[in-house]
């Protein structure tokens, strides 16, 4: 009886790992916990659209991509356990998608060669590849943000911010705090005033928030918030009256879940995202084909074209984009993690490559080198209409004033060097 | 009047408004820690879960769908009807007496007589359970419940306080609603407690279990009860903040704005529970208002501990908490 448990065991655990030869891509989800609503369906994306690969294309250059999850339930010790747990099955790339995960990863992934793509989230100044070797945040990140929603207000306002007021509305932590120097920076060049507002987590109660805005009665308002704490603010600025059209997420505040519980009192609610929205995309229709009605979907297959889902695709996109970069530059399918960091750094997202990919103008072009791990910062603007329950781009994509942007990322990027003797180069 | 005393005032109402949600949220550990003198850390949980069966009863949802449709490959989503709100809340108060019995029969029948921290235990692996069943159940989703309650600003207020001062308050309608129903909530329950055969069993059992038994009252009974009104408290606290964020996993969360309201109360008083819930409300506002600004903000959370911490080092039994006399 041992032995047959012993042997069940062992054929388990050879059929969970990934083949030597396959392409893997592991997923570090968050399906449990107090934002699994946000990571159900980024993970879902992102598995579904290698099993797409898989499907149809056989694979990436005819390797077939795993994808192992495994459940950080947004943990930050889960997290690194999970890096740990997984980083010897051959992984080619890590998307933690948590920026806590990913400050605990920066060194690790560094000494092992791994690369590591945190799309709008994580260390901003990670853009600075002379420092950040093994981490891209392309095709934008928080300070972009805050520069496109600022330039948004811009041109809402006709041209000038000038005695305008702008509030900060933020998660209190890390994250939501991340956008505080450049909206100063910003408030300086354009001349408005600019205050922050923090809410603690979870953010259920935000009384005390809403009613100092009401006092203060800010032009517009950014924010920054996650989890409950979006549904709640949203509702809140519902209940004030506050206008909606002045109000603004970045992309962690801009999906259906955040907008669905306010109702009709959500309706010209804004977010900041850094892909397109919705569902009239050729992959979806190969994605239905291929994965949800073949019955090999991750989730339900409820997800597909909702805003977190199609961020979950966007990333696996990329991914399998530089790694068929890296396999071409190679000139082997079977690519490592080292190939597949050099290919990250040469990476070129342009419109026929997303339009190869059944994505046509699903994201901004870019490319990345090794001066710049995040590419030009290019952000648009999506609108929620309520009454057709979706989100609209309302803007095109537009780069981020790199003029701001660029000195705080190089003065946060070379104290992070200094703190760690990291000596800026490319190799 | 100055300006800053108009804001002071608008604050102040409105921390006794957001006192009344945490009120409703701490009445449900007290009733039970009162009859049994368990501490219910599920008691969270129980509203996240009374809160997602009553939107998947009103959505007609098939519960376990996704799990039926993973292991069958089957399509079920919905039985494809509409429950009236008002049939939907009894049909969910009938699913929490049900886990009131499970609860008693399954987990507390067994533990009669164990140490207070093995029941507290045996609460917390209870709240681990249902939150992993109310995610099978009706799925993890952000759900939109509306059972018809009117949220926004009260226009009346607004009106009037503009007409005063010069400014109008927010009050919110749904706070107004739910310091209604917190208020009635407690004048049933100080009713059923004081004038009913099963009320008086309650009290009874709270006293003294051994003594209770002699006289013939089945604890067991009464656990269930108790358990089934705390799950009704944990309805009515899940429909209020429910309807504020919409249904979700964070729901269970709320427990945590309730322990400050224990700690300042007492774990053993229904007025102790309300008074604390005003206290700590309005205490947390008017703080975030005079000194949240000087202090960068998001001072909330950790002022209600300081606060609830600063009774206890003088009343360690709260407010309204029975004294703690042990004789040597």
């Amino acid at each position: 009886m041992k032995m047959k448990l012993a042997s069940l065991a062992l054929g388990a655990t050879v059929a969970a790992a990934p083949a030597m030869a396959d392409l893997v891509f592991p997923s570090l989800s968050y399906r449990t916990g107090p934002f699994a609503a946000g990571g159900i369906p980024f993970a879902d994306g992102y598995a579904d659209y290698f099993t797409l690969l898989n499907e149809r294309d056989g694979g990436i250059g005819g390797e077939i991509a795993q994808v192992p999850e495994c459940e950080t339930a947004y943990n930050t010790e889960k997290g690194v356990e999970c890096y740990e747990a997984t980083k010897d099955s051959g992984a080619l790339i890590y998307q933690p998608l948590s920026t806590g995960i990913t400050y605990q990863l920066i060194p690790k992934v560094t000494a092992d060669n791994i690369p590591m793509h945190t799309m709008g989230y994580g260390r901003t100044s990670a853009k600075n590849g002379k420092v950040f070797s093994h981490v891209f945040n392309y095709p934008a990140n928080y300070w972009d943000g805050a520069s496109a929603g600022v330039n948004h207000f811009l041109e809402q306002s006709g041209g000038s911010l000038d005695g305008k007021k702008i509030t900060l509305l933020h998660f209190n932590g890390a994250y939501g705090r991340e956008p505080i120097p450049t909206l100063e920076a910003l408030a300086e060049k354009h001349g408005f005033e600019f205050n922050a507002i923090p809410i603690d987590y979870p953010g259920q109660e935000q009384k005390s928030q809403w009613l100092q805005i009401r006092r203060e009665r800010p032009d517009y308002i950014l924010f920054w918030g996650w989890g409950v704490m979006n549904q709640v603010a949203i509702q809140e600025a519902a209940n004030i009256r506050f206008n909606m059209e002045n109000f603004m997420g970045i992309w962690w505040s801009g999906s259906e879940n955040d907008v669905k519980p306010a109702g009709m009192g959500a309706d010209g609610y804004k977010s900041v995202q850094f892909h397109n929205v919705g569902s009239d995309f050729p992959v979806f229709d190969d994605i239905q084909k291929y994965v949800v009605d073949a019955g090999k979907a991750a989730g339900a297959g409820d997800q597909v074209g909702t805003v977190l889902y199609n961020r979950g695709v966007y990333a696996a996109f990329l991914a399998a984009e530089a790694a068929k970069q890296a396999q071409e530059a190679n000139g082997t399918s079977a690519i490592d993690s080292g190939m597949m960091r050099d290919a990250m750094e040469s990476l070129t997202i342009t419109a026929e490559t997303m339009e190869a990919a059944g994505l046509p103008n699903f994201g901004p072009e870019f490319s990345v080198s090794c001066m710049n791990h995040g590419g030009d910062g290019m952000a648009a603007i999506a609108q929620w209409d309520a009454e057709a329950q979706a989100w609209t781009l309302i803007s095109e994509f537009a780069p981020s004033d790199a003029s701001v942007i660029d000195p705080l990322i190089n003065a946060d990027s070379a104290a992070y060097a200094s703190e760690n003797n990291i000596s800026e180069g490319c190799s | 009047m100055p300006e800053q005393l108009i804001f002071g005032m608008e604050v102040f109402l409105n921390g006794l408004m957001a006192g009344v949600l945490y009120a409703l949220v701490a009445l449900g550990f007290v009733l039970i820690y009162k009859a049994s003198g368990i501490f219910n850390y599920a008691q969270g949980v129980m509203a996240l879960f009374s809160a997602l069966t009553l939107v998947g009863i009103m959505e007609g949802q098939v519960p376990f769908g996704h799990l039926v449709n993973a292991i069958f490959g089957t399509e079920i989503h919905g039985f494809g009807w509409h429950v009236p709100a008002f049939a939907a809340i009894l049909l969910t108060m009938g699913v929490m007496i049900l886990l009131a019995w499970c609860v008693q029969r399954f987990v507390f029948r067994d533990l009669v007589g164990q140490e207070p921290i093995i029941l507290f235990m045996a609460t917390i692996g209870l709240a681990y359970f249902l939150e992993g069943v109310g995610d099978l159940m009706w799925g993890s989703e952000i759900k939109k419940l509306d059972v018809g309650l009117p949220q926004g600003i009260n226009a009346v207020i607004d009106e009037t306080t503009f007409e005063w001062f010069g400014y109008g308050f927010f009050i919110d309608n749904l706070d107004i609603v739910a310091t209604i129903i917190a208020a009635l909530l407690v004048a049933a329950l100080v009713v059923f407690a004081q004038y009913t055969k099963q009320g008086r069993a309650m009290r009874a059992v709270a006293d003294d279990h051994q003594a209770a038994l002699s006289v013939g009252i089945s604890l067991s009974f009464v656990w269930v009860m108790v358990w089934s009104v705390a799950g009704f408290v944990a309805l009515v606290a899940g429909i209020m903040w429910g309807t504020k964020s919409g249904v979700q996993f964070s729901l269970s969360l709320i427990a945590l704005k309730a322990l400050p309201v224990l700690m300042l109360g007492g774990f053993t008083s229904i007025p102790g529970a309300i008074v604390g819930g005003l206290i700590i409300g309005v205490g947390e506002k008017l703080f975030e208002f005079a000194v949240g600004p000087l202090v960068g903000g998001a001072t909330e959370n950790w002022f209600a501990y300081v606060l609830a911490l600063v009774f206890l080092v003088f009343r360690p039994q709260g407010l309204f908490g029975e004294k703690i006399i042990e004789r040597v």
